[in-house]
């Protein structure tokens, strides 16, 4: 299928439109409300909400009889905030790391729903099939009815973020300070994983149990990369999700037999790669370039000191020597041509016949200035060095 | 009960066993979560050796699966070396990934591979009985018995051999690499354990029951003692007690298996946290209790002590009037009061006079000194 033909199904195929634009809105609300999570160390708090919210869409349907959407997604938001609470309550009841606790409520609830969903599959009671789909996300059951119901609920957490963004903020930073200042953290935190339980039974429906927790991590993972600040980073985030959400709806559907949700995570995963290489100042490609520059100009510095020390044995400094020498001198034969072209090219250091060079007027004063302040030490004629990694 | 109940109440206990005394290290070391990824993307290790070798009972499936577990281990420690992302999401964008990978695989070729992913994640040890192990025409018992009971034996072993050097590098990673250690090595080796055992366990109760077989005994048990050993006894114990929980209420419900098993080391786990003798919910509050009594016995025989021999002595020290001096309230007050009388601080006089012991004379001058 070529791209036009993708664009169009995007605009004209109904199921394709309404999953793409199901995913887009998940994907929005998820990798924005991700960023959260991810900042409070909180990544595998996702996992453990999805997988503790399989009981509650069993449940929900036993009690109702109903397969409705927003009936199950209600059951499962009470289940997985359940979950939640499951978790801080063995933390502190306990005394037991966090890992833990996650692990336990993971697997325990979605224990729970298996039982539950096996008991009620025994039953002579036909409505209950399709329940299962939940387990791995079946996209193309999505209606536009539920497209509208994620964008509805999405837009509502999204108001609530933007009304307790302060408060979020600091949760996120530093909570200690929060709570000194007087404000409730406890329950700002219930209400900011409750949003998080929101997003995430939301989806549940189109990517499954298993890889929802991706759909929180990856697009808020991918959008730390390029940003320091937070409300550009959930702004980025929401983008890049929204845009893995698309991207993975529309490939899923160029071939029969591939499933939305792990395209879409995979989809995801391939943007956090992309930002860890790329990014430009924490990405892994900038920071292998900032080591080589870095290692030039302090190879450079040194060739010129050597080149000074040499000086200082003439008695007129611009006396050129011997490339061999500097090589000597340097304890490695190979860069030392190529740092004095940089010498040269920054006017210390002057080439003269037969490989030979001599530093210049320029040139000493460097050298006297290194000699102060020490080697490979800020340039102080060039701004390049103004650049330091953010470490988080 | 039938001979194949038998069998799958047995292989039930040997799987637990076999996956709560590595899940002990895995809890202390906090690296609890690491099996649940683990246990998802060896899905992705099965898949391609089963498009290699064609066969699923083949041995290779289990030794591929395994090196999945580590290498998840290993992107894992390599993306949070790049302190780009912190530990727990490098875990959560790992194995997501390597999963989609193997579901879009399993998708693709849906026709040849009779791989289901439903029964990869639920497992099914209500089958395992059904595919034998024979040799010479004799038939030896189910196969996932014998897998899992080397895997038990491989498991025991390793914890044998490096016992010291894992009870070290978890108590005092800086030790144990200031001692010579190799903490880098002795963690793969534990990984690739782990990964074993996640991949024989997975085969007969699916993926998640591996991660409740591996964390809740192990954390019920961490909760009942301090003591290392005794950890890992009743680690094996308390899963091998779920496993048999597990199974018969499972017979009951004709439920999943394996999602019963899971249920029931929550069930132990909920118990422990509720029952355990110091860490317990419940210690805890008959702690803070007893304290509570044990304090406010205390400021009783200093309230006492200060009135005794004065003019108003006998109006302070009556027990009705403790209600305003002390702001307890009457039933407190009288259950303070029985508490010292118990203890031998203070007597009953006439009426409802209070009055101090040499004893409690004592401790109310000790108290004050200090």
């Amino acid at each position: 299928m070529s791209l036009a033909e993708i664009l169009h199904g995007l605009l004209f195929d109904f199921t394709l439109r309404t999953v793409a634009l199901g995913a887009a809105v998940l994907g929005a609300l998820a990798g924005a409300l991700g960023c959260f999570a991810v900042l409070r160390r909180q990544s595998l708090l996702g996992d453990a909400i999805s997988h503790a919210a399989l009981p509650g869409i069993v449940l929900a349907f036993v009690l109702t009889g109903s397969r409705a959407t927003p009936v199950l997604v209600l059951g499962a938001g009470i289940a997985g905030w359940l979950g939640t609470l499951a978790v801080l309550a063995i933390v502190r009841g306990g005394r037991l790391p966090e890992d833990t606790a996650l692990g336990i409520v993971l697997s325990v609830f979605f224990g729970f729903g298996m039982v539950l969903l096996t008991w009620v599959q025994g039953r002579p009671d036909a409505r209950q099939a399709g329940l299962d789909t939940f387990l791995f996300g079946q996209a193309a059951t999505v209606l536009p009815a539920d497209v509208a119901l994620v964008a509805g609920v999405g837009s509502a957490a999204a108001l609530i973020t933007v009304l307790f963004w302060k408060e979020f903020k600091l949760l996120s930073f530093d909570p200690d300070y929060a709570r000194a200042l007087g404000l409730p953290m406890g329950r700002v935190d219930l209400l900011l994983t409750g949003l998080l339980v929101v997003a995430i039974v939301l989806g549940l429906q189109m990517v499954g149990v298993v890889l929802m927790s991706a759909m929180v991590v990856a697009p808020a993972a991918a959008a730390r990369q390029w940003t320091d600040s937070l409300r550009t980073m959930v702004l980025l985030a929401g983008v890049l999700g929204a845009t893995a959400g698309v991207t993975g709806a529309a490939l899923s559907a160029t071939a029969r037999g591939v499933p939305t949700g792990p395209t879409i995570v995979l989809v995801a995963s391939g943007i956090v790669v992309i930002s860890l290489l790329a990014a430009p100042r924490r990405g892994l490609v900038a920071e292998v370039m900032r080591a080589a520059r870095v290692r030039r100009r302090i190879r450079a510095d040194a060739v010129l000191l050597d080149l000074y020390a040499l000086s200082r044995q003439h008695a007129r400094s611009a006396h050129p020597h011997a490339l061999g020498t500097l090589q000597t001198m340097g304890g490695r034969e190979r860069g030392v041509t190529a740092s004095l072209r940089t010498l040269e090219a920054r006017g210390w250091a002057a080439p003269s016949a037969g490989e030979h060079w001599a530093i210049t007027e320029e040139g000493q004063l460097r050298a006297e200035h290194l000699l102060r302040t020490g080697v490979g030490g800020e340039d102080p004629e060039s701004v390049e060095g103004a650049e330091g990694g953010a470490e988080s | 009960m039938t001979a194949m109940e038998f069998e799958v109440q047995l292989l039930a206990v040997v799987v637990a066993v076999a996956c709560a005394l590595p899940g002990c290290f895995l809890v202390l070391r906090r690296m609890a979560l690491l099996s649940d990824a683990i246990s998802h993307s060896i899905l992705l290790g099965i898949v391609l050796a089963f498009f290699w070798v064609q066969d699923l009972a083949s041995p290779v499936l289990i030794v591929a699966a395994a090196a999945t577990g580590v290498l998840t281990v290993a992107l894992v420690e390599a993306l949070h070396a790049t302190r780009r992302v912190k530990e727990d999401a490098a875990i959560a964008l790992v194995f997501p990934a390597l999963f989609s990978i193997a579901v879009l695989l399993i998708a693709r070729h849906a026709g040849d591979v009779h791989l289901d992913v439903d029964a990869v994640l639920l497992g099914e040890i209500a089958f395992a009985p059904l595919r034998r192990f024979e040799w010479n025409g004799v038939d030896l018992g189910p196969r996932s018995l014998w897998v899992m009971g080397i895997i038990l034996l491989l498991n025991a072993a390793f914890l044998a051999l490096v016992y010291k050097e894992l009870k070290l590098s978890t108590f005092d990673a800086g030790l144990a690499a200031a001692l010579g250690f190799s903490p880098v090595l002795l963690q793969y080796a534990f990984m690739s354990v782990v990964s074993v055992t996640a991949v024989g366990a997975f085969d007969a109760v699916g993926s998640i029951l591996v991660v409740a077989l591996m964390i809740a005994p192990p954390a019920a048990a961490r909760l009942l003692t301090h003591r290392l050993p005794l950890l890992l006894l009743l680690s094996a114990l308390i899963a091998a007690a779920s496993a048999l929980l597990g199974f018969h209420v499972a017979l009951r419900l004709d439920a999943s298996i394996a999602g019963c098993m899971a249920v029931a080391t929550g069930v132990l786990f909920f118990l422990a946290l509720l029952l355990a003798p110091e860490r317990g919910a419940l210690a805890r509050i008959l702690l803070r209790h007893r304290q509570r009594l044990e304090f406010a016995g205390l400021m009783l025989t200093i309230h006492l002590l200060n009135h005794e021999g004065t003019p108003r002595a006998s109006e302070e020290n009556r027990l009705g009037h403790l209600p305003e001096h002390l702001r307890w309230s009457r039933d407190f007050a009288l259950r303070v009061a029985r508490h010292v009388e118990r203890e031998g601080l203070v007597i009953q006089g006439p009426g409802d006079r209070l009055e101090l012991t040499p004893l409690g004379r004592e401790a109310a001058r000790h108290l004050m000194v200090r």
